[in-house]
């Protein structure tokens, strides 16, 4: 059979999702940040908000989120997207509200934002991207790297007398009362990117619902920032990162 | 019983030549172009192997650029 026979339109089983804008992503090659953009556009869609979701761009790498999802956006201020999604969604509380952040971003400047909102029950829900390293400045070293991982800032990798613990922020988060769904997913595989979209959707299910804050961690990579390639740096992290950051559902009521 | 025929079509301006789609086939059908690359620089996806393909998704499934699109076909004559 010729290949001009299989591809009509008739066929099309996957094609880029409708909400996606047409602007060439920043992010490096073989990002995660691409993947999960593909899953907020599909859900969304399947959702039917496409005109009822706030979505609050955090700063770093998905800094330009707004740039290629084609829902409203609000920029906000390093680590204070919890915050600023609690007053949209306090303002407008039929809207789908959520906030899409980094590791620098939820984990280490907005720590205080991100417990806050979480121990509130703020209806919104959160998607964190844990790469463990800051990787827009350059690959410094985050609060989520691995003791002994090299980044620009620990050259010689993490020491605990002089760097302290990763945090595990997501663990935190799921002790909290307001919390109703937490949970730490991957997309290095097409299985995990399956079970991450079921997760993100969950996530925007609940807070249309009303249920509390939901997280979404997506253990990521950034192999710019790990100086490896995409293939090499999705090995590593099921080797190296998912020992500390154990995927699964940490809290679901 | 009837065989499932994939293809996937690139957007080649698009892809960004990560090579996750590469590892992520199950039936080794994409590769690199070698020699060639697009506009922007990069070495892009291609379908080495069509024959091979199944319409499984893997490929789209894992790709950060949304550049790949699937099509699948019950094949009744097999």
């Amino acid at each position: 059979m010729e290949i001009n026979e299989i591809i009509k339109a008739e066929n099309k089983v996957m094609a880029r999702p409708r909400l996606l804008t047409d602007a060439h992503m920043h992010y490096c090659p073989g990002c995660s940040h691409g993947v999960v953009h593909k899953l907020i556009a599909e859900i969304i869609d399947e959702l039917g908000q496409e005109d009822n979701t706030v979505g609050v761009a955090p700063v770093g790498c998905a800094v330009f989120a707004y740039k290629y999802i084609d829902v409203d956006w609000v920029e906000a201020a390093h680590g204070r997207a919890p915050a600023v999604a609690t007053a949209i969604h306090r303002l407008n509380p039929e809207k789908l509200v959520f906030t899409y952040q980094g590791d620098g971003d939820f984990a280490a400047i907005g720590t205080c934002e991100s417990i806050h909102a979480a121990n509130r029950g703020e209806n919104i829900a959160i998607i964190f991207i844990n790469n463990a390293i800051y990787g827009m400045t350059g690959g410094q070293m985050a609060p989520t790297t691995l003791i002994g991982m090299k980044t620009a800032t620990t050259p010689y990798g993490r020491r605990v007398d002089l760097n302290g613990y990763p945090l595990v922020i997501s663990d935190l988060v799921a002790k909290l009362d307001g919390a109703c769904y937490v949970t730490r997913q991957s997309v290095h595989t097409p299985a995990a990117v399956r079970k991450a979209k079921a997760a993100i959707k969950k996530a925007f299910q609940n807070a249309l619902a009303k249920k509390g804050t939901s997280l979404v961690e997506i253990v990521s990579t950034c192999n710019s920032g790990w100086k490896k390639s995409p293939a090499e740096s999705n090995k590593w992290m099921e080797e190296n990162m998912f020992v500390k950051y154990p995927l699964g559902d940490l809290k679901d009521i | 019983m009837a065989k499932v025929k994939g293809a996937v079509e690139v957007n080649i301006e698009r892809c960004k030549g990560c090579e996750l789609c590469v590892v992520a086939c199950p039936t080794g059908v994409l590769s690199l172009k070698e020699r060639e690359v697009n506009d922007r620089g990069y070495h892009f996806a291609f379908m080495k192997n069509p024959d091979a393909c199944i319409g499984c998704q893997s490929c789209a499934l894992v790709c950060p650029d949304a550049c790949i699109e699937v099509y699948r076909l019950v094949d009744p004559t097999k």
